[in-house]
């Protein structure tokens, strides 16, 4: 594996160019993820959460799953079409902001990219038949076509997290003295990362724990507003159960991800925990805010970050102050989305554990108006998470764009503009938005139609 | 041919397959828009709109393939392309979303009078204006005025100037072309004979016009790409320009004598010829002093990528052929035969899950938390198989009676 930290010197294909909108580029690329990566968590884990409840139509006979299960492939459908593009945004932004760190490492991870694009055509050629061809095909038949857009679901994930990994924790090439890439190992790069493993558990689990809760919400909102008969009982305990399960489980992942981050990025460990100098035995702060070194006003558990990092007392983790000033992430960011992200999810977590035991016991749900209202807060607070989430592991590798290797500086692009193309992607996701929302509830207003007689696929055309 | 030669001919068919398939989608667009928003293009807009629901996603992948080759297999042209040409593509990605949204919104929920309005205009106009912005970059890299370097081509005239304006204008009409001319085909196909004849009409119109534009386009390439124009009038370069030239009046024949099955195969070949005219006259160069085989990526990325991609093929292509055949022998249309059948209700005997999805969870979260290695590994694996098993155990069936 490369580390520059140990060889500090730095590639770039195309000659650096001083770029005085770099932080708006910067902006403009999470707002990008900021949109796509929710819509993301719908294509990993709706299908098959939809499949669920079809299969219990297979095994019953009974209409009223069928039904369910139709009117979610309606919301799977318009999501993924919503997602179709903005995930064709982030390809485009890829070379329209970093053209230099394409250049240089394009033949490093590029590859992987070329296969979450046959991972992506799968999943869009089998979303569209599985959607369009209920009663079309038996059953049995329509089930079966849904099992690529799962399995796409996952190698997509799988590749995308691989390149995100290897800019987090770089290897399979080296630079020579000349600053060229050389040697470049495409498979070890991406597959051979330790980095990889964690990280693609992590944000596999967060889609069900994602898509999960923002289903259930609508469900328990609709429950508090009275509607609880035997359907909207089904499209709430499928979401909610899914999402609970993978809940606790998300905990000890991102343990095993803190390990990870402790021995790949100890200067971003750092700055999520906020830690100045290098430090035996280092305290964990709960809350607070980092200033001059330290962190202030923060609860304190002694001992605390050195039992995260390394399960063990006394151990020795290093602080930010072991690399210079400019090699630093700006920490609060870092820190506040992390503190955010562990506080929401420790929230959920106990939200599922009373869900699990209940649902298990008796088979209903919590008998309680808050239970129901901690569903609907479930919902928004897991997107933000998710979005903390990103912004730890993101902001915390900051300045690089390669870690220790290519400077995001030395990444962006020369072209002007930068400004208006951001505030025209401002509102082009505000109206995105406002659609996805309006999309979604024409859907949740149709009336139901259990039993009749297979309607048409699309009722968009009325004079025909 | 060397091994670096072959993602640029992969990039080149990528382009084509792009303008065959999704070019049809954004010329859909087009008669669309120019259907007008009031009640008498309405059979028209219905129309355009339905047939391209089932597909227009998959078709749209083949932008994302073109973008994954170039940039793993070329990357410093990728970087220096995307730069120089960061309007046109910007807006290409902007028309792509605001077409993709409209899209969804319509699909999401039947137009009513206020709403079609608006959505129709943006679908409509965004459609015309993606493939003109893709059409104009590409004038721009076969003009010859993408420089190797981050942005060191001029950022408007790369891609406002003669050769990338008349490309533009050709991409938008045989994108409407295209369009015309496979809606005629599935009217037929749906029996919809009134409509097949409005688009016979529209195919055979934007058809002339677009043979029309390519005479433009060369008497355009000859004042202002003197190099490329050289070359196209040329050895291979012409014989792919009469071989297009050929299948696009092949094409205005069939479609005159209205036989839209085989008019879809000329057409495509058309397109594919003079794709394939563009990447012989800029032969050996991608970018003007940088050779394919320069920018070309090291030998292992190449091997890696070419594997990737024979083996995405193979799992690819029996996809499409399924979903296009489904498509194209109206499975999806309405009316179509539909299967009814009454599942019968099976007795699913209920299995002491509860124990070992909670064994699976103390075992596995004790392995991750403790382990390095290959049992952390395992330890994962258990906490999958305690999400998996809580999923059997706790939604059944019975659970919901």
């Amino acid at each position: 594996m490369l580390h520059a930290l140990a060889a500090p010197v730095w590639a770039a294909a195309l000659s650096p160019v001083e770029q005085q909108h770099l932080l708006q580029a910067r902006q403009m690329q999470a707002l990008s993820f900021a949109v796509h990566i929710p819509l993301v968590c719908f294509g990993i884990a709706f299908p098959s959460m939809v499949m669920l409840v079809e299969s219990f139509y297979v095994r019953t006979g009974d209409e009223l799953y069928r039904t369910l299960a139709k009117r979610w492939s309606k919301v799977m459908m318009a999501l993924f079409a919503v997602g179709v593009v903005t995930g064709t945004i982030l390809s485009f932004e890829m070379g329209l902001l970093w053209p230099n760190f394409m250049a240089t490492f394009g033949g490093v991870f590029g590859l992987a990219f070329g296969l979450e694009g046959f991972s992506f055509f799968l999943e869009a050629i089998f979303i569209a038949i599985y959607v369009y061809s209920w009663d079309r095909v038996s059953s049995r038949v329509h089930l079966l076509c849904g099992v690529p857009v799962v399995l796409a679901g996952f190698t997509g994930s799988l590749f995308v997290i691989s390149v995100n990994a290897w800019m987090n924790h770089p290897g399979g090439f080296r630079i020579d003295r000349a600053g060229e890439v050389t040697h470049v190992e495409p498979w070890k790069a991406l597959f051979g990362n330790p980095h990889l493993w964690p990280e693609l558990t992590h944000m596999y689990l967060a889609g069900f724990i994602v898509a999960g809760f923002v289903v259930a919400s609508a469900y328990a909102w609709g429950w508090l507003k009275g509607r609880r008969g035997r359907y909207e009982r089904i499209a709430l305990a499928v979401p909610l159960t899914i999402a609970a399960l993978a809940s606790p489980v998300q905990l000890l992942v991102g343990d095993w991800i803190a390990r990870r981050i402790t021995e790949d990025q100890p200067t971003k460990l750092a700055a999520m925990e906020g830690l100045g100098p290098t430090t035996r035995g280092p305290a964990i702060h709960i809350l607070g805010w980092y200033e001059n070194g330290e962190v202030k006003y923060g609860i304190r558990i002694p001992e605390g970050l050195s039992l995260l990092a390394r399960h063990r007392l006394n151990a020795t983790i290093r602080g930010l102050q072991a690399v210079a000033s400019r090699d630093r992430p700006p920490v609060n960011v870092v820190r506040v989305a992390f503190q955010t992200m562990v506080g929401i999810g420790t929230l959920l977590a106990l939200l599922s554990v009373l869900h699990l035991v209940t649902w298990f016991r008796r088979r209903r749900f919590v008998e309680s108006r808050l239970f129901f209202w901690g569903v609907v807060a479930a919902g928004p607070m897991s997107l933000v998470a998710l979005i903390a989430g990103w912004v730890t592991t993101e902001v915390g590798r900051q300045p690089w764009v390669v870690y220790g290797v290519m400077r995001t500086a030395a990444a962006v692009t020369g072209a002007g503009g930068i400004p208006v193309g951001y505030a025209t992607l401002v509102v082009v996701y505000i109206a995105l938005a406002f659609a996805v929302a309006w999309i979604l509830l024409r859907l949740a207003r149709r009336p139901l139609d259990v039993a009749a007689a297979p309607p048409p696929i699309l009722e968009s055309h009325g004079t025909r | 041919m060397a091994l670096a030669d072959v993602p640029a001919i992969l990039i080149l068919g990528g382009i084509a397959a792009y303008i065959v398939f999704a070019g049809a989608d954004f010329g859909a667009g087009l008669w669309y828009l120019l259907a007008g928003p009031g009640p008498r293009g309405r059979p028209i807009r219905d129309f355009t709109y339905h047939a391209m629901a089932a597909v227009w996603e998959a078709n749209h992948v083949w932008l994302i393939f073109v973008l994954v080759v170039t940039w793993t297999a070329y990357p410093v042209a990728f970087g220096s392309i995307m730069s120089t040409l960061a309007v046109p593509l910007f807006i290409a990605a902007v028309g792509i979303i605001m077409r993709g949204t409209a899209y969804a919104l319509r699909s999401g929920a039947p137009p009513d009078r206020e709403t079609e309005g608006v959505t129709g205009f943006v679908f409509g106009a965004s459609s015309v204006l993606t493939p003109f912005a893709l059409g104009a970059a590409i004038g721009g890299i076969a003009s010859g005025r993408v420089p190797v370097g981050n942005a060191k081509g001029d950022l408007i005239t790369s891609w406002l100037n003669p050769t990338s304006i008349v490309i533009g204008a050709i991409a938008v009409a045989t994108s409407g072309y295209l369009a015309a001319v496979y809606l005629a085909g599935d009217a037929t196909r749906e029996r919809e004979l009134e409509l097949a004849r409005a688009f016979r009409v529209r195919a055979l119109a934007m058809g002339v016009v677009s043979g029309a534009l390519a005479v433009v386009g060369l008497i355009v390439l000859r004042s202002d790409a003197r190099a490329l124009f050289d070359k196209l009038t040329s050895g291979a370069g012409l014989v792919a320009v009469l071989v297009s030239a050929l299948a696009g009046v092949v094409t205005l024949a069939l479609v005159w004598a209205a036989r839209y099955e085989p008019a879809r195969g000329s057409a495509a070949l058309a397109v594919a010829a003079i794709i394939a005219g563009w990447g012989l006259a800029q032969r050996p160069d991608i970018l003007p002093g940088l050779t394919v085989h320069e920018a070309a990526a090291g030998h292992s990325t190449l091997v890696a990528l070419l594997i990737s991609i024979a083996a995405g093929l193979v799992i690819l292509v029996p996809s499409l052929v399924l979903l296009f055949g489904m498509v194209l022998r109206g499975r999806f249309d309405e009316g179509a035969s539909t299967v009814a059948e009454q599942p019968a209700p099976r007795g699913t005997p209920s299995r002491p899950l509860a124990g070992l999805a909670i064994a699976l969870l103390l075992v596995g979260a004790a392995l991750t938390f403790l382990a390095e290695g290959v049992l952390l590994a395992i330890g994962v694996v258990l906490l999958g198989g305690f999400v998996v098993t809580g999923v059997v155990e706790l939604l059944r069936p019975e659970a919901f009676d």
